[in-house]
């Protein structure tokens, strides 16, 4: 940026007259034509040198940044024999590696005398700056294309104007062709003509992005008496174009909200999953349900750490082990539990409740023992990293969408699970009628067993998700017992429809909330509401009626 | 063992059982004993007792009568409540907001009106909610009216919608922890993180005075034999066998015509307004108030105390919250990394092992050994209604 | 409104007009009506999921009709009352699982259901007055606990829990009393004896008898309701009842 700055005060008027120039000239593109713009650096005083960058770097030709970045450093030579232009590189103070600026063909070492430095000052070095700045628009990289692009627009200046033309001409790739034609625009709001900005604020008006909204904003401003925008047509269409990008902003902030609250819920319902079955299918309040996806959370550890000792190469798959052994680590706690302590408090629903509690404090001791009560450092593998982002300033994480992905997946599986397979149905049985399935030859005790391993370890796979969003720490679980427990209340007990209705709804009421509360402030505001919606629905969203209730 | 009173009016102190006596007649010595240990006996004297054992002394009683306002409600009317440490907590803050106010101008800031944290929150007025407690009895009226209110607005909601079991112990965990974050935020104006500290007096006398604590001490002792004849008169009354009553068939006690829902209102709300009164003793006595006593952990664990002690023996949750306080006090100290273990096993053990609590057993074997050695003379025992808490009985 | 349902209106205990309970679209009780005289016995029965239960909970107020009326006494719409208030208006109602309170010895368990005032208020401060006594010893003697009046309720066997149960009901003093099978799970030697403690009690109470022990009805020898259903199929006494080719369809199945 402060090349740009610079380069518009000292400059600019050398700059634009030369790129008119080069453009002109740019017609007969051809190799003989860059050879000549590169002998031409070395020709004459200050100001045909700046002259010459223009026009180089208005060929657009890929050989031309670096030569002009060679200029710059002070390596383009010009041959004592022959007077050829070269780029050096120095392997001693006394010895140097030529190329040819023009082909690249390597000329081999030479003695530093015979070749000349080709001289610049600082106005040529601002001009050279600028000329790089422009060539990068049409970088083979895109991503130095996209930055390049991002400078203009940061800083527009109506001597890019040429470059842009040139370099929209030539972009594939459609979304840097719509930053290269917001930055067109951009620059046009300097034009001298009243069309040519009219049209560029109704060009910026059509984007939703705060940045575009600061370019327009720019126009409205008004500095001792006298306004940046001094045409009143112009000033209107771009109030207008803004009114219209806040509408939209709003719009995509709303989204916005949405999708964090999606995100949230996902993550609540990968808590509550576990939940939906050891307390909405089987009646049993395990507080230390909180623990089983911290324990996950904890084998996700485990595996990552196996991963970077034995097979670093394939850390990438360390979460794909780590969901199987977190479900297997958790599930055997959790049969442990239902066969040690829980089956003896069948029907005694708060006595239960504080013997789960009790083992939810001796989990989290022994977990701080072994594994140290600091966080724990959990790997995010490459193919989760990274993000989407939209134009209006909405960034979708990966992460975070493989975690709504999982969570829906977990959930389906689970119902499939429950539905399909002999244990879902022998699960049923015995949940709906104790004795009669015990009767028909059932074995009860085996099939509590199964289900508490099933609801622990789901949320185990739970832990292995949050792992990647949240401090793997022997408090974990704790943050998350009094959320699982809401969602799964207040979707309706024994309905895992419910859970997912619940756990979305209490994200996105939550994050929707959250502008105008302050994040503390809507989490109090949801529980108030749900102990109060609680009080009109006991039973939950999805409750059942009838008969069912009373038994 | 469980004996009915349904011969006419009984005075208050007849109703009261061998347990009770002895929790009154050690709270009386107690109440004498430890201060005249503290104050009149020479540091020399093997009796002498220092003065950061007065405090922590009178930092169990203060847990003891937190533990009877829980048994109050689950050991007597059914209700689990998780978040009875917010009523503590809302007494404690309301004293802390008195103690604050009494500071004055000693603070860092030296500001006469606001206390430390407004200033350096860069307040310039007091909250209208802290007018008054800058009056000992208007404090006094709000350490039990806070609690009180919130205890009847929150049961009226829940028991005339009729949340009941676990549901309305999920809720009542839910509010404490609602109240947690409400008061780690710094704009709720009760120091956030940090809560309330830095006391100096009270009623003009100096918190660091041994005097002072040994009357804070004799003042525990005191609330909790009141708490303690409080919570035998309502147990003892009709109002009492109604609860219980509630507790083991609330569907029948509906039928029979008793608005449930007022009873559980009644009981709840007594019990707050105990509890509170326990966090106002326990304020002035520790120096500190902060909203980690809101969280869901802290109250949880005042229902073991009871479960520990024997539900629905109102003596013995005091015994338990004594008890485990000491075993908290003892091993934290000594050995820190075991204390979560033996807390946790102590969890599952009484639920498991000894569902009715220390006393619970002790009675039942007296029981057995009682009906064993006097055959069949059906003698009433103690008098009073306290029906055991049922070992299997949840909702 | 014809002349004889405000007839009927005026002169029942309890009159209940089209009601319809549903639980998620499944009809619990469909367009029931009925009416019980003052001092009438009347036997409920039906086959299981009639809406025999459903049928008390709606006029003892656990469950709020989906629409029709139930008026008591002629004038006061129990539809829109909690079962406390219904309770005291006078309805008694035993459950079809003897229901005492186990922890409290029998004399409590009667003292607790005694007619008087239900508030927090007053129960605080109760004490039991010579009459009370009285009419507690008199209770005792009719449900034959007397010896037993000092042990915890849970001690008791079923078919005393039955009779305590009972007892409860009447020490409430209702004008109409809902008995959900007051016979289950007893000898016959208590089942014949609790059919003549009805009739005993029966004429200074309406009585609503539901049960499944056909015998039982058969002794208690008064007016039969039955429902199928959630609606009434037939009433009038026990042989014209099971005469009725309907009844007989839905007992042994079509």
């Amino acid at each position: 940026m402060a090349v740009f700055q610079s380069l518009r005060y000292t400059t600019v008027s050398s700059v634009v007259l030369m790129i008119w120039l080069g453009m002109a000239a740019v017609t007969a593109a051809a190799a003989q034509d860059l050879a000549d713009r590169v002998a031409a650096l070395a020709e004459g005083g200050f100001n045909d040198k700046v002259t010459a960058v223009g026009a180089l770097a208005a060929t657009g030709d890929d050989r031309a940044a670096p030569v002009l970045e060679a200029m710059l450093e002070g390596l383009l030579f010009t041959q004592r024999e022959g007077g050829s232009i070269v780029i050096g590189e120095h392997l001693s103070r006394r010895e140097l590696r030529l190329a040819d600026a023009v082909t690249g063909a390597d000329l081999g070492t030479a003695g530093s005398r015979s070749v000349r430095k080709i001289r610049i000052n600082n106005r040529v070095r601002a001009a050279i700056r600028s000329a790089l700045g422009g060539l990068k628009l049409m970088h083979p990289d895109p991503a130095e294309r996209r930055a390049a692009a991002a400078a203009v627009l940061n800083a527009p200046d109506l001597s890019f104007l040429p470059t842009l033309d040139t370099a929209i001409d030539r972009e594939t790739e459609p979304d840097l062709k719509t930053l290269l034609g917001k930055a067109r625009a951009a620059v046009l709001l300097s034009s001298e003509t009243v069309a040519d900005r009219l049209e560029a604020v109704r060009y910026l008006g059509t984007y939703t992005d705060p940045e575009v909204r600061g370019l327009l904003g720019g126009l409205l401003v008004e500095r001792g008496g006298r306004q940046a925008e001094p045409d009143d047509a112009v000033r209107a269409a771009a109030a207008e174009a803004i009114a219209d990008i806040d509408r939209r902003l709003q719009q995509w902030a709303i989204v916005g909200n949405i999708y964090q609250g999606i995100s949230l819920g996902s993550v609540l319902l990968l808590a509550a999953i576990g939940l939906a079955i050891t307390f909405g299918v089987m009646g049993v309040i395990n507080m230390a349900h909180g623990e089983m996806v911290m324990l996950g959370a904890y084998a996700t550890f485990v595996t990552q750490e196996l991963f970077r000792a034995y097979w670093p190469g394939y850390f990438g798959w360390s979460l794909a082990v780590a969901i199987p052994f977190a479900f297997l680590v958790t599930a055997l706690v959790g049969m442990a539990i239902e066969r040690g302590i829980i089956r003896f408090l069948y029907g005694r629903p708060l006595e239960t409740l504080l013997a789960t509690w009790g083992l939810s404090l001796i989990l989290q001791q022994a977990v701080r023992t072994i594994f140290g009560p600091t966080n724990r450092e959990v790997g995010t593998p490459d193919w989760m990293q990274g993000a989407i982002e939209t134009t209006a300033g909405l960034t979708l994480t990966y992460n975070r969408l493989y975690i709504i992905l999982f969570s829906l997946i977990v959930l389906f599986a689970l119902m499939l699970v429950l539905r399909h397979t002999a244990l879902g149905l022998q699960m049923r049985a015995v949940t709906q009628n104790r004795p009669m399935a015990a009767g028909m030859g059932i074995p009860t005790g085996r099939v509590d067993m199964l289900t508490f391993g099933l609801g622990s370890g789901i949320a185990g796979i739970g832990g292995v998700a949050l792992s990647q969003i949240d401090n793997v720490s022997p408090n974990l679980g704790q943050s998350y017992i009094v959320d699982s427990f809401m969602v799964v209340v207040f979707g309706g007990v024994g309905n895992l429809w419910g859970t997912l209705a619940g756990a979305m709804s209490l994200g996105v009421i939550n994050k929707l909330l959250e502008p105008y509360a302050g994040a503390v402030l809507a989490k109090i505001l949801v529980l108030v509401a749900i102990i109060l919606f609680i009080q009109k629905r006991p039973r939950g969203l999805f409750a059942l009626k009838g008969r069912a209730v009373e038994a | 063992m469980a004996t009915g009173s349904s011969s006419g009016y009984t005075p208050l102190l007849l109703r009261i059982d061998a347990g009770g006596w002895v929790l009154l007649l050690v709270l009386i010595a107690a109440g004498i004993g430890v201060p005249y240990a503290n104050q009149m006996l020479p540091q020399e004297s093997p009796w002498h007792v220092p003065t950061w054992l007065v405090a922590l002394l009178g930092k169990y009683l203060c847990f003891a009568l937190l533990a009877l306002s829980v048994d109050l409600v689950w050991g007597f009317c059914g209700i689990l409540s998780l978040g009875h440490g917010a009523f503590f907590a809302l007494g404690g803050y309301a004293m802390g907001m008195h103690l604050m106010r009494q500071i004055g101008d000693r603070g860092v800031y030296g500001n006469p009106d606001l206390p430390d944290f407004m200033v350096f929150l860069n307040w310039d007025s007091l909250p209208w909610y802290w007018y008054g407690f800058d009056q000992f009895w208007f404090a006094m009226l709000m350490v039990m009216l806070v609690p009180g209110m919130l205890a009847f607005v929150f049961g009226w909601f829940a028991f005339r919608s009729r949340v009941t079991g676990v549901y309305l112990s999920i809720i009542t965990q839910a509010m404490t922890y609602a109240l947690l974050l409400a008061f780690f935020r710094n704009d709720m104006g009760f120091g956030g993180n940090n809560g309330l500290t830095d006391f100096k007096d009270i009623l003009g006398f100096s918190l660091q005075a041994d005097a002072t604590r040994c009357a804070l001490f004799a003042a525990s002792a005191v609330a909790l034999g009141v708490g303690y004849l409080l919570c035998r008169f309502i147990v003892t009354s009709k109002a009492g066998r109604v609860l219980v009553a509630v507790r083991d068939a609330e569907s029948r006690t509906r039928f029979l015509g008793y608005r449930v829902e007022h009873y559980k209102l009644f009981v709840f709300t007594v019990s707050a307004v105990l509890a509170g009164i326990a966090g106002a003793l326990y304020v002035p006595q520790v120096g500190i108030i902060n909203p980690g006593e809101f969280s869901p952990a802290n109250s949880i664990e005042i229902v073991v105390w009871v479960a520990v002690g024997g539900r629905g023996t109102l003596y013995g949750a005091a015994l338990g919250g004594v008890l485990v306080n000491y075993g908290k006090t003892y091993f934290t100290a000594a050995m820190p990394e075991l204390w979560l273990f033996l807390l946790g096993g102590l969890f599952i053990a009484v639920t498991l092992l000894l569902p009715r609590g220390i006393v619970g057993t002790l009675q039942l074997w007296g029981g057995v050994l009682r009906r064993r050695f006097s055959s069949g003379d059906r003698k009433r025992g103690s008098h009073g209604a306290v029906a055991p808490a049922p070992a299997g009985g949840g909702e | 409104m014809t002349t004889s349902t405000r007839d009927k209106l005026s002169t029942s205990i309890l009159y209940v007009n089209a009601v319809t309970v549903s639980f998620d679209g499944f009809k619990a009780l469909n367009d029931l009506s009925f009416t019980i005289d003052p001092g009438e016995m009347r036997a409920v029965i039906g086959p299981n999921g009639a809406g025999k239960t459903t049928m008390m909970d709606v006029v003892t107020g656990k469950t709020r009709p989906t629409s029709g009326d139930i008026l008591f006494n002629g004038r006061v719409d129990l539809t829109r009352l909690d079962e406390a208030s219904i309770a005291r208006l006078g309805i008694g109602r035993k459950f079809q699982r003897p229901t005492v309170f186990e922890n409290h010895t029998v004399l409590d368990n009667l003292e607790l259901a005694l007619a008087g005032s239900r508030t927090v208020k007053h129960s605080l401060f109760a004490r039991l007055s010579g009459e009370a006594r009285d009419r507690l010893d008199e209770l005792l003697t009719i449900i034959a606990l007397t010896d037993r009046r000092h042990q915890r309720a849970g001690a008791l066997s079923h078919g005393e829990k039955q009779w305590l149960e009972i007892g409860m009901l009447l020490a409430q003093d209702p004008d109409l009393l809902f008995l959900d099978e007051p016979a289950a799970g007893m000898t016959d030697a208590e089942t014949e004896q609790t059919a003549e403690l009805l009739k005993g009690i029966a004429g200074r109470h309406s009585i609503v008898v539901v049960e499944h022990d056909m015998a039982f009805v058969r002794s208690l020898g008064v007016r039969v309701t039955v429902l199928h259903e959630g609606a009434v199929l037939a009433e009038g006494s026990m042989d014209a009842v099971q005469q009725n080719p309907r009844v007989i369809d839905v007992y042994l199945g079509r």
